[in-house]
């Protein structure tokens, strides 16, 4: 494992860009453990400073250190994914491997409902949750709500996969053996589905940061926790364009770009590496 | 002698770089031999002796990283001399299917699967033989019912049609515009017993009536014995010997000829046959002097240190062995009572 | 045709499974509202007049009965089932009393009409250059092409949009960066109102590809540097098949194949970005009539849009896997 992370870094550009991007953002997302001001108060610093030497990133109309804000933001944001990514990768590797290993009839209505999942335009029905909870659509409950929601394409992959594993000869002998099906699935194939359960992790994170920021520029969500969505909220909410404070979008539209790009050339390398002929199939986000 | 293609210490590597370390295989190592207007050759040898990447380079169809490192190819069409390894893409095109044409390994893949076979043919044929649309309808036609194929294939996809009629597609395919030279990959290899009967002799047939020569490629000696005018031995990327058919079958001087020979399953003969030890060479890193010497019951020390030269030893009869005089057949192999068989 | 029949029956019947799924979902989300339509009709009522409590008590039980709320859940449900086929969910909130369904068909055309437009053009340009960069490998402006869709593709829709306002409303005000039409143009079919229509489509759009080719210039690219070590196109160039009947009838047409499927399982996504797309363009399609209907805390309008949304979506992948036997003879419609 180390070995292939170690040729993936000297080999392969993409995914050294990929990784440096990523690890950029880590990094300033963990230094919000250090802001001298607390995440949610404004007004604690002179209101739209452009970036200086004092104020790297500039200050905000409501009187926050963008650099503080933002790192604040990027912590919550990268949280988010995370969650919704952990989540969703198992309930689509239970599905993908049950799916694939057993087939016939539970394959079957498995996949139907798959399909239902895929088909169905996510937006709308987030958009019905926030209309239902309002301000309690707090990061938790709408990164499960997107976990329940996006796991269908990636449990398709998987199941792919399970389906060739299952008539393979060790599959045969851990039957001959006696294993149970949950072990026969858990021990011998979930480790030939982890390549694709990784690179499918990034991009799901950049699926779900997606939805999560157009969610919350539209105000979508609970604004007053500091997100990158929310912080773009706040910037229009004060037409920060229009003010001239250009540093309020653009400062954080950047960082954001990055990030994606990080994650998404990641999960194109990884893919690269396990298999040249398997494509992301996600669209945009 | 009437010669249509002449190889001349022919050298065809693999140059590869795969995350920062560069390999190179030797899949064909200096290898010469020259084919006859009018004749069917046949090249045998296990999967992976380079067979396969010679064919490419014969028949033009070498793709990095397969590269041409020494050597000169030479077909004579026409009184015309090509060398496709440097000829430029308008001489190949000019060459291409009237003169020189390949059936290739693997009929389930060949044929492009969205694209009616009446089109294909259209892209592969229409130019070459400058046939208008009535007239070169016609002329495939005709060439399909040679092949015992009515003319509805042509309005068909691949999927539709059986591994057979696949098989003879192609072969229709690559002889419709009776081409001098034919280099034919495996291809029989997917098919079952009686299919690959008809198919052979289908190409038998057509080499006769088009008196076109043949590359005929497979690891089947008993295909071979069927087939060939004379058959070449390839062994690790080298030609190791080379005969009239019936001379390799009865007087092998190769003991990897011997071997092979007396592996053909025959009726009715139940002794066991000794298995070949060890396993082909890695052409990466071939073992020095003769690449055989490994897995030889023959070799001596000269063996491990010196290649051996192909020598010719009886009229068309060349090997590359240092103990060719010792060669005897094994037990199994054919011998005189046979050659009703043959 | 018999087969290809029984395939579309198929294909209904899981678009009906779809589409049934979908809104009942849409339903029981939006019943778990705590603000009641009813409630806020009333507060806003009777918060400019005084009206007696008998007056509110009876306007409260006819609302109840229009929105059909007199009844117990589950009665609501297959009441809404019947009124959604019928197409009639009861009067909108934002724009009392017209019906929610009046409104979602006013804005319909607007959406369906960018986004066919948007997917034709993306899919198609996506895919065809796409095709080209994965047989020329080495051809520069194909690479460079590459690393730009590489860059722009994990940008979502809204930022891509906002920064298209950014530029062409304040930096180079050249194109309307607002609306699906001119004011001062009058609606109907005059050449006027096309073009105005043309011009305001423009951005909206232009965005909409730009975040989505990427993904089909990526995949189609990677399909193609693998389809051309495919037996059949080696076999076409030996043969010396003409170079663009390769490129185009071997490579490109059988990579088209799966990029449909692609198609198909993503246009839900395209779709959730065409709302946010339509609300930064305030584009007068489903996604800003969506959006007014959330801030207006309308919920049967909410309903309406979402349970249209799912038909809509379930509908064009239905119309996309009834092309597909028609592109890949090998499709089985059985």
């Amino acid at each position: 494992m180390l070995s292939v992370f170690k040729d993936l870094i000297r080999y392969n550009r993409e995914f050294t860009i990929g990784l440096l991007l990523v690890s950029l953002i880590v990094i300033f997302a963990c230094l919000s453990f250090f802001s001298p001001y607390p995440a949610q108060d404004i007004y604690v610093v002179i209101p739209d400073q452009p970036p200086s030497w004092q104020y790297w990133f500039g200050t905000n109309s409501r009187g926050q250190d963008l650099f503080w804000q933002l790192s604040f933001a990027f912590r919550n944001t990268l949280t988010f994914g995370i969650i919704v990514a952990v989540l969703s990768r198992l309930i689509s590797i239970t599905i993908g491997l049950a799916s694939g290993y057993l087939g016939g009839w539970v394959d079957r209505i498995l996949m139907f409902f798959n399909d239902i999942f895929v088909a169905i335009p996510i937006f709308p029905i987030l958009i019905l949750f926030y209309f239902v909870l309002r301000s309690d659509l707090n990061t938790y409950t709408l990164a499960v709500i997107m976990a329940c929601l996006g796991w269908a394409f990636d449990a398709r992959l998987i199941r792919s996969v399970a389906l060739g594993l299952r008539f393979r000869e060790f599959t045969r002998q851990a039957i001959f053996a006696g294993m149970s099906p949950r072990k026969i699935m858990m021990e011998e194939h979930l480790p030939y589905v982890m390549p694709i359960v990784f690179s499918t992790a990034m991009a799901n994170m950049i699926w779900s940061i997606g939805f999560e920021v157009t969610l919350a520029v539209l105000g979508f969500t609970n604004i007053n926790i500091p997100t990158v969505g929310t912080a773009l909220y706040w910037a229009n909410n004060h037409s920060a364009m229009v003010v001239g404070v250009w540093w309020w979008i653009i400062i954080p539209v950047v960082l954001l770009v990055m990030m994606f790009l990080g994650l998404f050339l990641l999960a194109v390398s990884i893919n690269e590496y396990i298999d040249p002929r398997s494509r992301l199939r996600r669209m945009g986000s | 002698m009437d010669t249509v293609l002449d190889v001349k210490g022919l050298k065809a590597y693999y140059l590869m770089k795969y995350f920062g370390i560069s390999r190179e295989v030797r899949a064909v190592d200096d290898i010469t031999m020259s084919i006859r207007r009018n004749e069917i050759y046949g090249i045998a040898g296990e999967s992976s002796s380079g067979k396969t990447s010679l064919i490419k380079v014969l028949a033009a169809a070498m793709r990095p990283p397969l590269e041409v490192v020494d050597g000169s190819v030479r077909y004579h069409f026409n009184g015309e001399e090509i060398d496709p390894t440097t000829a430029s893409k308008e001489d190949l095109k000019r060459i291409r299917w009237k003169h020189l044409s390949y059936i290739m390994q693997g009929s389930m893949s060949v044929l492009n699967p969205v694209r009616r076979i009446e089109r294909t043919f259209a892209d592969f044929a229409k130019e070459p033989l400058g046939l208008s649309g009535p007239a070169f309808r016609e002329r495939v036609e005709q060439h399909l019912s040679s092949l015992k194929l009515p003319p509805s294939v042509l309005r068909s996809y691949p999927h539709e049609l059986s591994g057979g009629m696949r098989q003879r597609v192609t072969i229709g395919l690559a002889t419709v515009c009776h081409p001098e030279f034919i280099i034919a990959d495996e291809p029989t290899t997917a098919l079952d017993v009686v299919v690959q009967k008809e198919v052979l002799s289908m190409i038998r047939e057509i080499q006769q009536k088009m008196g076109s020569s043949v590359v005929f490629v497979t690891h089947d000696m008993s295909v071979h014995a069927n087939m060939a005018d004379r058959i070449g031995i390839i062994y690790a990327g080298r030609l190791v010997e080379e005969g009239p058919t019936r001379q390799m079958f009865f007087a092998p001087k190769h003991p990897y000829t011997a071997h092979l020979v007396a592996s053909l399953p025959r009726i009715g003969d139940t002794t066991q046959r000794p298995a070949l030890e060890g396993k082909p060479p890695n052409l990466a890193d071939p073992p020095p002097g003769c690449r055989f010497h490994p897995r030889c019951p023959l070799a001596i020390d000269k063996c491990r240190t010196d290649v051996p030269p192909l020598e010719t030893v009886d009229t068309d009869h060349r090997t590359a062995c240092w103990r060719w005089q010792d060669v005897r057949p094994l037990d199994g192999a054919p011998t005189g009572k046979m050659e009703a068989q043959l | 045709m018999r087969a290809y029949l029984l395939f579309a029956l198929k294909r209904l019947l899981q678009l009906t499974a779809v589409v049934f799924a979908g809104v009942s979902a849409a339903f029981f989300i939006s019943r778990l509202s705590p603000i009641s339509p009813v409630e806020s009709i009333i507060g806003r009522v009777s918060g400019n007049s005084s009206f007696s409590p008998q007056a509110i008590e009876s306007l409260r039980s006819t609302l109840n009965e229009l929105f059909g709320l007199n009844i117990p859940l589950h009665e609501q449900y297959f009441n809404f089932l019947g009124r959604l086929i019928v197409g009639d969910l009861g009067p909108s909130l934002i724009a009392f009393p017209t019906p929610a369904m009046q409104l979602v068909m006013l804005a319909l055309p607007w959406t369906v009409g960018l986004l066919t437009v948007s997917i034709i053009i993306t899919w198609l340009l996506g895919n065809i250059l796409g095709g080209l960069a994965g047989y020329y490998q080495n051809s520069r402006l194909l690479k460079a092409f590459g690393v730009l869709a590489i860059g722009v593709q994990p940008i979502p829709y809204y930022i891509v949009a906002f920064l298209m306002v950014i530029i062409f409303g304040f930096l180079w005000p050249v194109l309307p960066i607002s609306g699906g039409f001119s004011m001062n143009v009058r609606p109907g079919w005059t050449p006027q109102f096309i073009l105005s229509i043309l011009h305001h489509s423009i951005l909206p759009a232009t965005s909409l590809v730009l975040v989505g080719m990427g993904t089909w210039f990526l995949g189609m690219r990677s399909l193609v540097s693998n389809i051309v070590t495919e037996d059949y196109v080696t076999y076409a160039e030996i043969a010396g098949v003409k170079e663009e009947r390769i490129v185009g009838s071997y490579v490109i047409r059988n990579a088209l194949v799966p990029q449909l499927t692609a198609l198909a399982m993503a246009l839900g996504g395209i779709f959730s970005g065409t709302i946010i797309t339509e609300q930064v363009f305030s584009y007068p399609g489903l996604g800003t009539l969506l959006i007014r209907a959330v801030n207006g805390g309308d919920s049967t309008l909410v309903l309406a849009v979402s349970s249209v949304a799912v038909i809509a979506v379930a509908s064009a992948i239905f119309v996309i896997d009834m092309i597909h036997p028609l592109l890949d003879p090998r499709v089985k419609v059985e």
